[in-house]
């Protein structure tokens, strides 16, 4: 797939939160077989200097980063976020998040809007994690935004493909944008499901992470992903009600 | 002058933000900055006067999802 003219081998983008060690992490990237993972800002203390050595961590990986905006429920915080995140990790891309309320989560897609605009016109390259609304969609791929990231659930709730629905609609609705579905993903199936109803990828973090062997979850995820994708390519059949014999019928013994 | 250096009021003789970190011993290191909310800068930040009351924002990279 593509996204903002950069080619990416994997579908799969991984999240590096949340994982026992930072050897599991780096062990559970390659098992994913990701090309990009998500990384945030943070205050850092001058004496602890804790983000230095994960810094390092994720460059000897030799992976694309794509920086979060987490934790901004503003679109000033969200844009100074960016801009601090341009300047650290040396990239224009962004994942914007600008949260809307504490319990769910869920963006506050008027505030999301506002500083995509913002970001695009400065350079960067906006990935929006968004709801599956539409209207709120058509709003940021006009605002500059040349990938969309709808969740399927709640972060971190593990739920699944919450609107089936509405993410189908989302597909049909934007069929030459990318689409990743971002954050809800709990298990490969998951994945597999979003994989099948044609999204191009798949951004998850905690599934892998919380997992009791996150190395061989990433493995798991990887594979679902591509079985997802390679099941979208090859068409699949079309349910139907009635039984229909997959045997042929005719010459079966005892019949006359 | 009294400021407030993530969150926590730090005490400073330091005139500008690049001279606050290093005194904060954040020299050599990977950090981005915001003062009172705008982001500033590698390239301001020895221009940068700091007043009594500001508000710096010090922050490195992160694991994130």
């Amino acid at each position: 797939m593509e996204v903002y003219g950069t080619k990416l081998t994997s579908r799969l983008l991984l999240g590096t939160s949340q994982y026992p060690s930072p050897a599991i992490l780096a062990d559970a990237v390659k098992a994913a077989g990701s090309d990009v993972v998500t990384v945030s800002l943070r205050r850092e203390s001058g004496v602890e200097r804790a983000g230095q050595g994960f810094w390092s961590l994720i460059r000897s990986l030799g992976v694309k980063v794509l920086p979060n905006t987490a934790g901004c429920h503003t679109v000033k915080e969200a844009v100074a976020t960016a801009q601090m995140a341009r300047e650290v990790f040396g990239t224009p891309w962004i994942k914007l998040e600008v949260i809307g309320n504490h319990d769910t989560l869920q963006p506050d897609p008027f505030a999301l809007v506002e500083a995509a605009g913002i970001l695009t016109r400065d350079g960067f390259q906006v990935f929006p994690y968004t709801t599956d609304d539409l209207i709120v969609a058509e709003k940021l791929v006009e605002a500059g935004c040349q990938v969309l990231m709808p969740w399927g659930a709640p972060i971190g709730s593990g739920k699944g493909l919450n609107n089936r629905f509405a993410l189908r609609s989302m597909r049909a609705h934007f069929p030459d944008v990318p689409l990743v579905v971002d954050a809800g993903i709990g298990l490969p199936s998951h994945a597999a499901d979003a994989m099948e109803l044609g999204y191009d990828a798949i951004l998850l973090n905690t599934a892998v992470a919380k997992a009791g062997d996150p190395v061989r979850m990433a493995e798991a995820f990887r594979h679902a992903v591509e079985a997802g994708r390679l099941a979208f390519e090859a068409d699949p059949m079309e349910p139907r009600d009635m039984a229909a014999p997959s045997t042929p019928v005719l010459g079966t013994a005892f019949r006359s | 002058m009294k400021i407030i250096v993530n969150g926590k009021p730090v005490e400073t003789g330091a005139q500008s933000l690049a001279a606050l970190l290093e005194e904060l011993g954040y020299g050599g290191v990977v950090v981005a900055t915001a003062v009172n909310g705008d982001f500033t800068p590698v390239a301001r930040r020895a221009e940068t006067e700091l007043k009594d009351g500001d508000q710096i924002e010090v922050l490195a990279p992160m694991q994130g999802g």
